[in-house]
């Protein structure tokens, strides 16, 4: 008789991770998709919109997330780390450590009402550190599973003993704060990695004036800025005065493409600037923006028409350089110097926000996954791949995609999720 | 069926809807309408408790029809449904009311008027409830067996890897040879492995695999059938054979732009980077003076993509130029450098320090190839130069094959403006086609390197295995129905089908159009083109829109 496929593991519950686990469950394959975050969704999860048709990103992720929820081959992992990996190809062994949520997810109908009676206030992780938020939480509006979590760092119970409100206001009997982190063992024939990116910290450019002057943001803070349900209602304003931003400077290549940071392009910045400058366009018409690139990589499809709609249509202005440096005037506005491309002078730009284009790096602990797993980074701590053998690790058996493996766009990275796929199918059915 | 007794369940979704509705005054206002026996709100209706409480009264209450008012049912809808097929209520009985989308959301600041209008869609989702009528899903078998159009590098690795999954693979290939584009060029970017010798290997594993047959010389002539079940006529030479196969992979590649009439191209002085790579591969190459220019023929109004693989091709070339002749001097005309990704600026970086000289032009100002030099304006330098040259070098893009169009028709799937296969959705469907069982990879959906293409190739291959190794295709009941009485054959219908899934048949009744159920999407494009209003839409016929549009009219009291 046949012997049954065996299981795959997915680490990452971000569109790859979430892709792969959905190809190989429709597959009839087992599947368990480990997500560290207490929901999965991932960095797309984050973001306003998606180039270059303008979805809005979390509507067409839901679909996609409430999929993997209900699959009856796949079994989520959220608040989970991968913790060991002892076997070979088609024969894994693999320890999970599954963090305490001390809320029943059986329990919790994600009322709310134990985040409003919460006395804690720490900035919020999903919102970029925009908004405060509770010790209990939803990890954000759409998250899947639907349920609260509460975060030990800060719950005033779990760190001093005192409070244990929101077990009183809660009338589900949801809150258990009796939880205990477990380990279980899992058995699987090929894992697949899909661990993303962060966003590079660009305090370490001073010149930039990222954390000095607050009217210099990040791409991912300005997704959330823009965004319906992020901090701000989607009203694009200044963090220093709450004014609407009519002048926005686009600036590129924000620790990519730079000797002393990341040599590397991460790839998706030129698509992903004009795209937030056409949000901000769409959301006023008042609106001017600049794209300081150095050059326009426009190279997917249908990206270079989008470039062209950006300038004729939404108002921007692509104007070619590397800015020298931001500084800020008396009433906290950014100035952008940069060496005007026909002139070669040094000019500056007053502008109402500056968003800084930052690079792609590998997720935080990423070094340690990769000893757990046995396997080789590169020299930028991305997932060592051949360029001819492209979603292969160098263990066999261990299979990446998405952004882990290299900056990517969302079309590349579900081809690629769907491609590991189809990789793992292959070794679990030798 | 006994009369209609309707259950209405409405959600508060926390503050989503909550926040801003009178939900509890909603679910009182739902009791009032015809048909409803019973109204709840809760909280989340979409929770486990929720969901038992829908349960508990379909049994209690002896619902026959259940209306949930909440979220989206984009989301939601499969889950409700489920929901009432485990209290024994047939799926298609339940019906969504969006109020969370549609109302909460959009009319936050005007809580009343958002509350009058989720009543009037609770009225109206009321009145189409009452006239569903239960619906079957049936199951079709798939043929085991996948067909790949293109036996290149992207094609070859479908094959194999499905082939390796244990299913049977006819692979078509137009030419005599398998291997496609690359049997043609010299050596790839960034390793310099030689690009025929990558792909005559895998042509061998590919030929030693019993699961794969190779059909060279050979093209698609006809496709017949849908998901599972199609019917692929190949002509090879004179011969023609008949394929029955579950699943087909377009993987048929792109062809690279002949430059006729632009910059002075002549084969000879003035030449393609295909062609500068035949000469390199054949040792032909004798030049000390090489000016390259990018963007030829792309990035214009004509043809404004860029095709992404141009720029490094290129730097790769150049530096093979250096490579056999070390004192040749090499200019690259730009635009913006293409080096994407973690492994290729590096690359970039490394030609610079080969002493290739660099030069931005801008579209504004073209170069000019003369005899003997090219005129380039430096935008750097703001200032105009002369290059002389014993060969010019033109960088052309992948265009579509002239064929695809063909192709596309006879697969009933689009191209785009470029000819281009155009896949379900751009960003989350890359490798699919909207038509169930046809995906596409490679070149023949946008122009990518040999490393895309083959992830793609996976990509493909995974999507494609899914019905494969499932063994059936449910076929969703929401689709189109002829009455054969009305129906006069005029074959409207057929060609309004965006997913050829209704054909005219010959029968005893004479022509009639007959709706093949696995490829039928229920659009409704058909049943609205059909001038004897011979098609229905299953769950969606003209007396329960007629039944759910009406009672808007009506003023909530």
């Amino acid at each position: 008789m046949e012997e049954k496929p065996k299981a795959v593991l997915v680490i990452g519950g971000g569109i790859a991770g979430i892709q792969a686990a959905l190809d190989l469950g429709d597959m009839g394959i087992k599947v368990h998709l480990v997500e560290r975050k207490p929901a999965i969704g991932g960095r797309m999860a984050q973001l306003d919109k998606t180039f270059p048709t303008n979805d809005c990103s979390i509507c067409i992720l839901a679909p996609k997330l409430a999929d993997c929820f209900r699959h009856p081959n796949i079994t989520l992992h959220t608040l989970s780390e991968v913790k060991n990996v002892t076997g070979q190809m088609g024969d894994f062994s693999v320890k999970l450590r599954k963090y305490a949520r001390f809320v029943k997810e059986n329990e919790c109908v994600n009322c709310g009402e134990c985040v409003a009676k919460c006395p804690v206030k720490v900035p919020d992780e999903f919102d970029m550190g925009l908004r405060k938020r509770e010790a209990i939480y939803p990890y954000y509006l759409q998250g899947v599973p639907a349920v609260m979590t509460i975060d030990r760092e800060n719950c005033l119970y779990l760190t001093r003993g005192v409070c244990r409100i929101c077990e009183k206001f809660c009338t589900r009997g949801a809150i258990d704060f009796e939880q205990k982190d477990t380990d279980v063992t899992l058995h699987v024939g090929a894992i697949i990695v899909a661990t993303g990116f962060d966003p590079f910290d660009p305090s370490g450019i001073p010149q930039y004036g990222y954390k000095r002057y607050r009217n210099v943001v990040t791409s991912l803070e300005y997704e959330r800025l823009i965004c319906a349900s992020g901090p701000t209602g989607g009203h694009l304003t200044r963090p220093s005065d709450k004014k609407p931003a009519e002048t926005i400077a686009f600036i590129q290549c924000v620790g990519s493409r730079d000797l002393k940071n990341n040599r590397y392009c991460s790839s998706v910045c030129c698509m992903h600037a004009t795209k937030e400058a056409m949000l901000a366009y769409e959301h006023n018409p008042k609106v001017k923006s600049h794209i300081f690139y150095m050059d326009l990589r426009a190279a997917g499809k249908g990206f270079q028409k989008y470039v062209a709609r950006g300038e004729q249509d939404y108002n921007i202005s692509y104007i070619r350089g590397r800015v020298a440096k931001i500084t800020e005037d008396r009433n906290e506005n950014p100035i952008v110097w940069y060496e005007e491309p026909q002139s070669s002078k040094t000019e500056k730009m007053t502008a109402d926000l500056a968003v800084l284009a930052t690079s792609l790096v590998p997720r935080k602990g990423v070094e340690e996954l990769v000893k757990v797993l046995g396997v080789e980074l590169d020299e930028y701590n991305f997932f060592k791949t051949d360029p001819l053998n492209p979603l292969d690790t160098t263990r066999p058996g261990i299979f990446v995609c998405g952004c882990c493996r290299e900056p990517t766009d969302i079309p590349e990275s579900v081809a690629q999720a769907s491609g590991a796929a189809e990789r793992a199918a292959e070794t679990i059915m030798r | 069926m006994n009369e209609a007794k309707v259950g209405v369940f409405v959600c508060h979704c926390g503050t989503n809807i909550g926040g801003f509705l009178d939900v509890p005054g909603l679910a009182k206002y739902a009791l009032s309408l015809p048909h409803v026996v019973f109204s709840q709100d809760s909280q989340y209706t979409c929770s486990d408790a929720g969901l038992t409480e829908i349960k508990n009264a379909i049994a209690e209450k002896k619902l026959n029809r259940v209306v949930v008012a909440s979220c989206t049912p984009r989301t939601h809808e499969p889950l409700f449904r489920s929901t009432c097929k485990d209290a024994g209520l047939n799926p298609y009985l339940f019906q969504f009311v969006n109020i969370r989308d549609q109302c909460s959301w959009v009319h936050m600041q005007e809580k009343e008027r958002a509350t009058e209008k989720a009543k009037a869609l609770i009225r109206m989702g009321v009145a189409r409830a009452v006239l569903l009528e239960p619906l079957e899903e049936t199951e079709v078998e798939v043929n085991p067996c996948a067909l790949v159009i293109g036996g290149g590098i992207t094609g070859m690795t479908c094959a194999l890897s499905l082939a390796n999954r244990g299913f049977e693979v006819k692979l078509i290939e137009k030419e005599d040879q398998l291997g496609g584009t690359l049997n043609s060029l010299y050596k790839l970017y960034p390793t310099n492995e030689e690009a025929s010798r990558l792909v005559q290997e895998k042509a061998k594993d590919v030929k030693k695999n019993s699961k794969v047959e190779v059909l060279t010389s050979s093209e698609v002539k006809e496709v017949e059938g849908f998901v599972g079940n199609y019917d692929v006529t190949v002509r090879q030479r004179e011969r023609e054979r008949l394929f029955k196969t579950g699943v087909i992979i377009v993987a048929t590649g792109a062809e690279t732009l002949k430059p006729v009439g632009m910059y002075g191209y002549d084969g000879e002085k003035v030449i393609t980077q295909m062609e500068l790579e035949q000469m390199l591969k054949e040792g032909g190459f004798n030049a000390d003076t090489v000016v390259m220019i990018q963007c030829v023929g792309s990035r214009n109004e004509k043809r404004a993509y860029c095709s992404k693989v141009c720029c490094l091709t290129a730097l790769k070339n150049a530096m093979l130029i250096k490579e056999a002749n070390p004192d040749a001097q090499v200019f690259m005309l730009y635009r913006d450098m293409v080096t994407q990704g973690t492994k290729y600026e590096d690359y970039y970086g490394k030609t610079r320090e080969t002493g290739i000289t660099f030069i931005k032009y801008s579209p504004e100002r073209q170069p000019v190839v003369e005899n003997g030099s090219v005129r380039v304006y430096d935008e750097f330098l703001g200032e105009e130069l002369s290059l002389p040259y014993d060969l010019v070098v033109l960088s052309t893009p992948m265009v579509a094959h002239p064929d695809s169009a063909d192709l596309a028709q006879k697969l009933k799937v689009p191209v785009d403006e470029y000819g281009f296969f155009l896949e379900a959705h751009v960003k989350l469907r890359p490798v699919d086609f909207a038509t169930d069982g046809i995906y596409v990879c490679g070149c023949a959906h946008w122009p990518a390197n040999v490393g895309e293409s083959i992830s793609q190739a996976y990509g493909a291959s995974s999507r494609a295995s899914i019905p494969l190794s499932v063994g059936h295709v449910k076929t969703e009941p929401l689709i189109a129905m002829v009455d054969e009485d009305e129906c006069v054959g005029c074959g409207l219908c057929e060609l309004t089908c965006p997913f050829k899934a209704i054909r005219i048949e010959e029968t005893e009744k004479g022509r009639k159009a007959k709706v093949i159920a696995a490829s039928c999407k229920g659009c409704g494009a058909c049943g609205a083109g059909c001038p004897e209003k011979a098609i229905t839409m299953r769950h969606f016929t003209d007396e329960q829109l007629l039944a759910q549009v009406i009672p808007l009219a009506e003023v909530t009291s």
